[in-house]
């Protein structure tokens, strides 16, 4: 019926034991969670062990996989019956494929290396059990997500995440801005929450069942009709939109820097805000179905694009650019997974390769924060290359990986999209091309900015004494700790050959075929080689306008007062005023609504029941003044009475 | 003799009686005056027994003036006590129970 394997395998011999990648870091965080203070002292080695015992397991399950046939490589487990009402039945089971070990990976083997650097980082926190314990429970739910068998669970998973993104970029919750973020990061994951929920219950409502084999099967077989598949593509689009940071749900990411640093690099730049790139490729057969979702995906992934690098170019703290900068990368992967077939490997392929380099940019920018005492503005940077010549080269790698230097990660995986962008052909394809030439060029300004305002440069901070210092900030900047130089050496490494790697021969996308489909090699817009030359071009024409204008003109340790600079500029400083849309929009129409309801209450329903109680008290109140104690008028109350029912009798009767 | 002329006179007593109870103020005469009306009810019991021939209304009465007996005592021993404690017989100044 189709190429796509339908009926998974059942897991058997070590692969039964896959189950316990998700155990290993739930028990951490469930260890240091319930053992409270009295594990303070073990808590970051236990997080550790938890966090790289899982990554052992999951070397082992990908070697395992690697010794089997290429068409018998998704083993699926039945764990144990979840949800058993007749009628509905889900199971809880996992599902161990090319896609969800490559993930399984990148999570582990990220998340182990910056469990490492957290050693560090964190040394001086007095919460910083309750750190390692939140991420192992990151882990735990991540691998959740993506190891899920069936919708249910990879909800499950999904929730669980942003639950503990939630507890991460609230950790130090004392600081407003802090609590603030990690609420709005809540709320608007919400709303992507919601579409996934839809569906769900969508495909339960079409197909009866949430695993991925019976609706995948269905989809593939034409049982869902046109606009059923569009809908179920377009509500799970929303939810992807929502967990990565894509227009028009992107605001919360750059927020959630203020989170500590490893966390952004661990779940805000490299795993958790790819679940939404996962959920795509993994519903490949469900968008396989309908032109028109991908057409939406494609056109959300190019709007990212250009929004995160524009606005990345406008920002002075170190982690926003960055931040925005994850933003726009995944915009890549979106364009990449929404031009189908030919794109959902190249969108893993990317995601992978920015897992790396990304999340070496911000150890590498955490690092930075360290040395200058928790400062976070570029523009009190400088000259920093002397003094941290570790992660100035780790850092640097990172940073020519992401802008595509020739023969590192991103030369490889962003040039195959901007590639694929054009040989989609027609108008469109051109138009996508160049939106994401134009991306590469100014992720080249904005990143070189950052580098150039960081390690060099003359410092704009000063190692004299206060009276010396000319009223510069005084550091002194140091190389950090092995703990945390180690990692950002190990991740700057894979920045370098990753993307190398994954094309070589082919490898990710032979490996990816079963479940990303068969790459179609279309027709070439523009013969490789000369695209090649082109984002070349464009790419240097970006790190020569940063150069000029940051390396050769001395940088303002002020930045520029809104007046002073570009109409351009001042948006992309106000994040393209999407805060505002949203307040605008979403929040100051809840804002009323609310009020309006509380009023409602207050006067409708309170004015309901209050009055009432007020009427009846004053009622009886003038009925108490019949009991006047006096026996007389008793019993003329009493003839009265009597009266009236002869007389009523007697109506009676003469009737 | 116009059996209806006792139910005219009992009902003649009745009236009365009621009065007496409404406007009287004296316990002791408002206490008569329901004594009044209970007797009214006995006449017409009987006549109406007298009317039908049956006993049934005769045995009524005996039972009401059982009642009635019965009722006296406990009646008198409280407007007694009443007195003794107010040194008052009117029924007006009894009305503690209220609002």
């Amino acid at each position: 019926m189709t190429d796509h394997p339908l009926h998974y395998a059942a897991a058997s011999g070590v692969f039964s034991l896959s189950w316990l990648l998700i155990v290993l870091p739930l028990a951490g965080a469930a260890v240091l969670l319930l053992g409270g203070r009295r594990t303070d002292r073990v808590g970051h080695i236990v997080g550790t062990i938890a966090a790289a015992s899982s990554f052992v397991l999951g070397v082992v399950l990908f070697a395992a996989l690697l010794g089997r046939d290429g068409d018998d490589r998704a083993l699926s487990q039945h764990l144990f019956s979840w949800i058993p009402v007749n009628g509905f039945q889900v199971d809880a089971g996992l599902l161990v494929d090319q896609l969800s070990i490559v993930f399984v990976l990148l999570i582990t083997g990220v998340g182990t290396l910056i469990h490492i650097y957290s050693i560090g980082y964190m040394a001086h926190d007095p919460a910083r059990r309750k750190f390692f314990a939140h991420m192992n429970l990151f882990l735990a739910s991540m691998l959740l997500l993506v190891l899920g068998n069936n919708f249910l669970s990879l909800y499950a998973g999904w929730e669980l995440v942003g639950l503990s993104s939630y507890l991460l970029i609230k950790f130090w919750e004392d600081r407003p801005a802090a609590a603030t973020a990690a609420n709005k990061a809540f709320y608007m994951n919400r709303v992507g929450d919601v579409g996934l929920a839809l569906a769900i219950m969508f495909m339960f409502a079409t197909v009866g069942s949430t695993g991925f084999a019976d609706v995948f099967g269905a989809a593939a077989g034409g049982v869902i009709g046109y606009g059923t598949v569009t809908a179920i593509a377009l509500l799970l689009l929303l939810g992807a939109c929502g967990k990565s940071g894509q227009f028009p749900l992107q605001a919360w990411l750059p927020d959630a820097m203020e989170g500590p640093t490893p966390i952004s690099a661990l779940i805000h730049a490299a795993t958790m805000v790819t679940a939404g790139v996962y959920l795509i490729v993994r519903a490949a057969p469900i968008f396989n179905e309908t032109q028109a979702a991908r057409t939406v995906v494609v056109i959300i992934g190019a709007i990212t694009i250009l929004l995160g690098c524009v606005i990345g170019c406008a920002y002075d703290d170190i982690k926003k650019v960055l931040a925005y900068s994850t933003v726009s990368q995944i915009g890549y992967m979106f364009l990449a997974v929404g031009l189908g077939p030919a794109g959902y490997a190249l969108g893993i392929m990317h995601l992978l390769a920015h897992g790396f380099f990304k999340a070496g940019l911000f150890l590498g920018a955490g690092s930075v924060i360290h040395a200058m005492d928790d400062d976070q503005d570029m523009r009190r940077y400088g000259g920093l290359w002397r003094y941290m010549p570790i992660t100035w080269v780790t850092f640097g790698l990172g940073y020519l990986a992401i802008i595509g230097f020739p023969g590192l990660s991103g030369f490889f995986t962003k040039d195959r999209i901007i590639e694929t962008a054009f040989d989609k052909g027609g108008t469109s394809g051109y138009l996508l091309g160049a939106i994401a030439l134009l991306g590469a060029g100014i992720t080249a300004f904005y990143m070189t900015r950052l580098f150039l305002m960081t390690f060099h440069g003359k410092a704009r901070w000063s190692s004299e004494d206060p009276e010396g210092s000319q009223g510069q900030p005084v550091r002194h900047p140091h190389e950090s700790s092995a703990s945390m130089t180690g990692p950002m050496i190990v991740l700057a490494i894979g920045s370098t050959f990753a993307g190398g790697l994954f094309v070589l021969g082919h490898s990710l996308q032979d490996w990816l075929e079963p479940v990303a489909g068969e790459g179609v090699e279309g027709v070439h817009t523009f013969s490789p080689l000369v695209l090649t030359l082109l984002t070349l071009v464009v790419t240097i024409g970006g790190f020569a306008a940063a150069y000029l204008r940051y390396q050769l003109r001395p940088v303002e340790s002020v930045a520029p007062a809104d007046s002073e600079v570009t109409l351009v500029t001042v948006a992309a400083r106000h994040d393209l005023f999407a805060n505002t849309f949203n307040e605008t929009v979403a929040m100051r129409p809840g804002q009323y609504l609310t009020r309006f309801l509380v009023w409602l209450d207050l006067v409708g329903v309170d004015g309901l029941v209050r009055g009432g109680a007020a009427g009846i008290g004053g009622l009886s109140g003038r009925m108490r003044r019949l009991q006047t104690g006096f026996v007389r008028s008793y019993a003329l109350s009493m003839l009265g009475g009597a009266v009236l029912v002869v007389g009523a009798l007697l109506l009676v009767r003469a009737g | 003799m116009n059996p209806a002329n006792y139910l005219i006179l009992a009902a003649l007593l009745f009236t009365i009686g009621t009065v007496g109870v409404l406007v009287r103020r004296n316990a002791i005469v408002v206490f008569m005056s329901i004594e009044l009306m209970l007797n009214a009810v006995n006449l017409t019991l009987v006549t109406f027994s007298r009317i039908q021939g049956t006993l049934d209304g005769q045995i009524m009465a005996f039972f009401v003036m059982v009642v009635a007996a019965a009722e006296v005592v406990i009646g008198l021993a409280i407007i007694l006590s009443i007195f003794r404690t107010r040194r008052s017989a009117s029924v007006d100044d009894v009305n503690l129970l209220k609002y």
